[in-house]
């Protein structure tokens, strides 16, 4: 690894302080991917600001529902008693992603920040434009790397096929954050200009012209907690993920489903998918067309369809035109138990 | 700095040897192992940088770059320790403290090779700098029993026969006995599942799991 400095932060101002005023500081949580990508020289930094001591760890119950702590552990939440009673699909997904020991290193708002496991982006002999310039060393400010897609054209059978642009086709690789977008999250920050609160389906973004931007955060900005709204899908609810093998690889397409059922008809529904897009691609129309309808496959691969409108394959990834519907279709019947 | 005369000698008593275990008084096989790939490096280097390296400039520079005191708790020996914020917990209990057990794989927390305990919890000690264990208890496999009694776990792994080469095994011991604290045994199901982080590539897989079913048959926590 190439030196850095090391700061340890006790505070969230500290914190904020500290990468705000030197543009090579990162913020260092779980490490789980930032000191991969430090490692890769993905990411050269100037200066870590480990803020593992921060007081942000706390589950709790609130008057709208729960409040998470960035700084919890991606392990306990998805052990957590009031998670798994009132948002089961939250630990579903957290414990479908990464390892026992990684889940123990990881947080939640780290899980939030990982970057896309794209190999031309780890690789700065490849073109990539979501490297940004290097922070550090002799070659500071230039870019990491040469510019361009090596995925359009290139190897990418894990890539998106959906919001993509002629930038950028990587994906959003948590499943944490398939289960929040699902359940309508809210994000709260602290940055140099004060306290505010994201909705998480605008916290990560599309690439567009600017892929090295993976979220709206604004330099400097930490995370602070993860609010989910009370809701009554508990009871049926699912998280589908299809990996190359059973365990610990990264969704080739993911489902989460939460729904609240009265007899056979779906009163009120959230679908989500993961690894199909630079963000989690929550599938509004599918949600319409469901709400107040009756569980029947019929109206299951009505759904799919509609979530299919738009999508786009790149090759290698051509087979999620058809595994994304039918994984819908299967975590629909799963959750809302018509299997 | 090791002079080349060294280098012979200790090729003349691996040959003799014949054992392949170089007999150095004084030395471990490790330590004849590094010392034999520097001198290999060595002698590929242009003059220059031997002049550097000799010198030990590189190192002094990064030493001097920065090291931060750590007070961390290895094995339930209290250490305080000088480490630069680059290095991470398997660097640290490899190449400083000597405790070897603990594997590098790949480095990247794909393979679970480098598994060891922060405060009970498993973790991966290739992706956690030291500097973030500031006032914890580690355990390695080296902490978690002895030659002479060995863990419940490890006498498993032995009946078991839950492992080949062997080199996955420390990661996969210390994985399996978090598996069993935190409730994750319930089943070969749920094992194969909360043991997913450690890969071994000789796939002993059906007896690993079964070395576990046994251990958490036994009851209570370990």
């Amino acid at each position: 690894m190439n030196p850095f400095q090391f700061t340890r932060a006790n505070t969230p101002q500290a914190a904020v302080s500290a990468v705000s005023k030197e543009s090579g500081a990162y913020f260092l949580a779980g490490g789980t991917n930032l000191i991969d990508l430090v490692k890769r020289e993905v990411i050269i930094p100037e200066r870590l600001v480990d803020i593992n001591r921060l007081p942000l760890a706390t589950i709790e119950e609130t008057t709208s529902g729960i409040r998470i702590g960035a700084m919890a552990k991606n392990s306990v939440v998805a052990d957590h008693a009031l998670i798994k009673k009132h948002f089961p699909l939250l630990s579903m997904a957290l414990n479908a992603g990464a390892s026992a020991q990684l889940r123990n290193m990881a947080t939640v708002g780290g899980n939030m920040m990982q970057r896309t496991r794209c190999p031309y982006f780890y690789d700065h002999s490849m073109p990539c434009n979501k490297r940004g310039p290097v922070q550090s060393g002799p070659s500071k400010g230039q870019p990491n790397g040469p510019a361009g897609c090596g995925a359009i054209g290139g190897v990418n059978r894990m890539h998106a096929i959906f919001g993509t642009s002629e930038k950028c086709i990587a994906v959003h690789p948590s499943d944490m954050c398939i289960a929040l977008a699902a359940l309508d999250a809210t994000v709260n920050v602290t940055g140099p200009r004060g306290n505010r609160s994201i909705p998480f389906a605008q916290f990560h973004r599309l690439p567009g012209d600017a892929p090295q931007k993976d979220n709206t955060l604004s330099p400097g900005e930490l995370i602070l907690s993860v609010d989910i709204p009370r809701n009554e899908f508990a009871k049926y609810t699912h998280y589908l993920k299809v990996r190359d093998r059973t365990s610990y690889a990264f969704a080739l397409v993911s489902v989460g489903v939460a729904a609240d059922m009265k007899g056979k008809t779906i009163q009120d529904i959230r679908l989500a998918m993961g690894g199909v897009a630079h963000k989690p691609w929550r599938l509004a129309d599918s949600e319409r067309f469901l709400k107040g309808k009756e569980a029947t496959l019929e109206n299951f691969k009505q759904a799919a369809t509609l979530a299919m409108q738009g999508a786009k394959g790149y090759g290698e990834n051509d087979f999620k035109l058809t595994l994304a519907p039918n994984s819908i279709i299967e975590a629909l019947q799963i959750a809302t138990q018509t299997v | 700095m090791i002079r080349t005369e060294s280098y012979t000698i200790n090729i003349t008593m691996e040959n003799e040897n014949n054992a392949g275990e170089p007999e150095i008084t004084g030395a471990s096989r490790r330590a004849f192992l590094k010392q034999s790939s520097a001198l290999a490096a060595f002698a590929l280097t242009p003059p220059g940088a031997v002049h550097a390296v000799e010198k030990g400039l590189d190192e002094k520079v990064a030493v001097a770059f920065e090291q931060q005191p750590l007070r961390v708790e290895i094995n339930g020996v209290a250490q305080q320790l000088s480490v630069e914020p680059r290095v991470t917990l398997l660097d640290l209990l490899r190449e400083q403290l000597n405790l070897t057990g603990t594997k590098k794989g790949c480095d990247h927390g794909q393979c679970g090779a480098c598994t060891v305990h922060v405060d009970g919890q498993r973790v991966n000690s290739c992706l956690t700098l030291a500097l973030t264990t500031e006032g914890s208890k580690v355990t390695t496999i080296e902490g978690l029993g002895s030659v002479d009694k060995l863990h419940p776990m490890q006498e498993a792994f032995i009946k078991h026969d839950g492992f080949q080469c062997g080199y996955c095994t420390p990661g996969q011991i210390m994985s399996a006995v978090a598996c069993i604290n935190e409730g994750h045994a319930n089943s070969p199901d749920e094992v194969r599942e909360y043991m997913s982080g450690n890969i071994c590539r000789c796939g002993a897989y059906a007896n690993i799991v079964e070395a576990i079913m046994e251990v958490k048959s036994k009851g209570g926590r370990i």
